[in-house]
C-alpha cells in the first residue's frame, strides 16, 4: 500500500528502542545486585527483545512489499549503522549505577506501556496484535521499575541523592517521545500510529505521583534533546549508541551470516 | 503406546496416500508433550496450540497453530520441537507450525486440571481472571493507578494465604518468586497473564 515505506520506518521505531534497552539489560546478567535482581533484570530484557523480533520482522515483511527481499530481523539488528537506528534516545543512555538503570527503566516503561495500549485500535491488525502482546508484558515491567524508584528515593541519603541524580540526568531524554514528526503525523492519521501528543498527560501524571511517592523532585529544566524532530526517532544518536552497537554487532561484522 | 496410537489411524484420505491419524488421536499425541518448563502440564493444558486441521491445499500436511506465551519465551523453539516428535511418532511427518499472535495468550486459558498440576508442583497457580483486569482495552490513559493491588496468592505447600512477594521476576519470565510467611517456603507463582 501507498504506506509503506513510512509504515517500515514506524515499525523501526517501535522495535528499536526495545530492542536497544534489551541490549543494555543484557549488560547486567552476572552483575545484577541480588540473584533476584540480576533475574528479573534478564527477564524484563528477554520480553522486550521478544517484542523487538516481532517488530522487526514485521518491519522486514513491509520492506519486502516495497521491492526487494526484505531484511530479516537479524539483519535489521546487526547489520544497519547507527544512524540508521530509531531509538530513542533515552534507551541508549548508559546502565551507570542501579539508580541510574531503574530511572530509565521506568521513565521509559511508563511511556511503553501507554504507547502500546494506544496501538491497540490501530486499523493495522498485525500492529495492534504485536501491541496487545507486549502491553501485557510492560505492565509488570511498569510496576517493577515503580517500585524501584520509589524504593531508592525513598531510601537512604545516597540512594535518594542517586536517584534524584539519575533521573535529573535523563529528564531532557524524555521530550522526544510525546513529538511526533512526519511519519507518525501521516500514520497518525490513518489510523495506524500511536498519536504520542496525547501520552504526556498520563506519563506526566504516573511519573509526578511516583516521584512523590519517593519523595523526589520533578526536575524543572524544560529544555529537551531530541524534541525539535532531531532526536533518536530520526537518527541522530548521542554518542552512547555506537558504543553499544559496536558490541552488539561485532560477532556478525567480523563474521558475516555465521550461523550456530 | 505405540500400538494404541496405531489402532487410532483411520484412512480418511481416501487416495492412494498413507493414512492419516483422526484429530483426537492427534490432540492427545500433543496432549503428552510437557511444557519444557513445568513438565506437569502439557502444552495442551497451558493453551499453546490453539488449532489442528489438514491442509486443504494439502491434506497429508497438518497445520498446527500455536501461540507463544511470552514474546521473549525462550521455551517456544523446544515447545516446537516437542510438537513435531509428537506427531512424527504419530506417523504424521508433513507438519506446518503456524505462529498466531491474535488472540493473545492468557493464563486464563489454563485449564482447572492444569492449575491442580501446579500446586501439585508447587506452583501456585495464577489467581483467576486477573489478566483481563489488568489490561484496559479501551481506555488509553487507564495506566493509572498502576500500582494495582497485589494479587493474593495462596501457598501452595502450607495452603496459608499469608504470603509475600520476593521478587516480581521469577526462574522464568512467566513466574514471580514468592515468600510464605507461615512455613517460610519460598515459591513460585505463575503470574496472572
Amino acid at each position: 500500500m501507498d504506506d509503506d515505506p513510512i509504515l517500515f520506518q514506524y515499525l523501526l521505531r517501535l522495535g528499536d528502542s526495545p530492542l536497544i534497552l534489551a541490549q543494555q539489560l543484557g549488560a547486567w546478567v552476572g552483575k545484577g545486585p541480588a540473584l533476584e535482581e540480576d533475574i528479573a533484570l534478564t527477564n524484563v530484557g528477554l520480553d522486550l527483545l521478544g517484542q523487538a523480533r516481532l517488530w522487526l520482522t514485521c518491519a522486514g515483511e513491509v520492506e519486502a512489499r516495497l521491492g526487494g527481499a526484505g531484511r530479516s530481523e537479524d539483519e535489521l539488528a546487526f547489520t544497519r549503522d547507527g544512524g540508521e537506528f530509531r531509538n530513542l534516545l533515552l534507551v541508549e543512555q548508559p546502565n551507570g549505577s542501579y539508580a541510574d538503570t531503574m530511572a530509565r527503566q521506568f521513565l521509559f516503561d511508563t511511556w511503553h506501556l501507554l504507547a502500546l495500549r494506544a496501538l491497540l485500535p490501530s486499523r493495522d491488525a498485525r500492529v495492534a496484535a504485536i501491541a496487545d502482546k507486549a502491553a501485557r508484558e510492560v505492565a509488570y515491567h511498569v510496576e517493577r521499575s515503580g517500585d524501584w524508584v520509589v524504593r531508592l528515593g525513598d531510601g537512604t541519603p545516597e540512594s535518594h541523592a542517586r536517584m534524584q541524580a539519575a533521573i535529573d540526568g535523563l529528564w531532557m531524554y524524555t521530550g522526544e517521545m510525546f513529538v511526533p514528526d512526519a511519519v507518525e503525523l501521516a500514520l497518525i492519521d490513518a489510523g495506524v500510529a500511536a498519536d504520542v501528543r496525547a501520552l504526556e498527560a498520563p506519563w506526566r501524571r504516573h511519573v509526578d505521583a511516583v516521584l512523590a511517592e519517593a519523595t523526589l523532585s520533578v526536575p524543572q529544566n524544560g529544555w529537551m534533546q531530541g524534541g525539535g524532530g532531531r532526536g533518536g526517532k530520526q537518527g541522530v544518536h548521542t554518542e552512547h549508541l555506537g558504543h553499544l552497537l559496536a558490541e552488539m554487532q561485532f560477532l556478525q561484522r567480523a563474521y558475516p551470516d555465521a550461523q550456530w | 503406546m505405540v500400538t494404541a496410537v496405531q489402532q487410532a489411524i483411520v484412512g480418511a484420505t481416501g487416495g492412494a496416500t498413507a493414512p492419516r491419524p483422526a484429530l483426537g488421536a492427534v490432540w492427545a499425541a500433543l496432549d503428552a508433550v510437557p511444557d519444557p518448563e513445568i513438565p506437569v502440564i502439557s502444552v495442551i493444558e497451558l493453551g499453546i496450540v490453539r488449532a489442528v486441521e489438514w491442509s486443504a491445499a494439502n491434506p497429508q500436511t497438518l497445520i498446527v497453530s500455536v501461540t507463544p506465551t511470552y514474546s521473549g519465551c525462550p521455551a517456544t523453539e523446544l515447545i516446537v520441537d516437542g510438537i513435531r516428535e509428537a506427531l512424527a511418532a504419530l506417523g504424521v511427518a508433513d507438519v506446518e507450525i503456524r505462529f498466531r499472535l491474535a488472540p493473545p495468550w492468557t493464563t486464563d486459558w489454563m485449564s482447572a486440571e492444569a492449575r491442580r498440576k501446579l500446586r501439585a508442583y508447587g506452583i501456585a497457580p495464577p489467581a483467576g481472571g486477573a489478566a483481563s483486569a489488568r489490561v484496559s482495552r479501551v481506555d488509553v490513559a487507564g495506566i493509572s493507578p498502576l500500582r494495582r493491588a497485589k494479587d493474593v496468592v495462596g501457598c501452595p505447600r502450607c495452603g496459608s494465604a499469608r504470603t509475600e512477594l520476593v521478587a516480581q521476576f521469577g526462574s522464568t519470565a512467566c513466574k514471580a518468586l514468592y515468600r510464605c510467611v507461615d512455613c517460610l517456603e519460598p515459591f513460585d507463582y505463575f503470574k496472572p497473564h
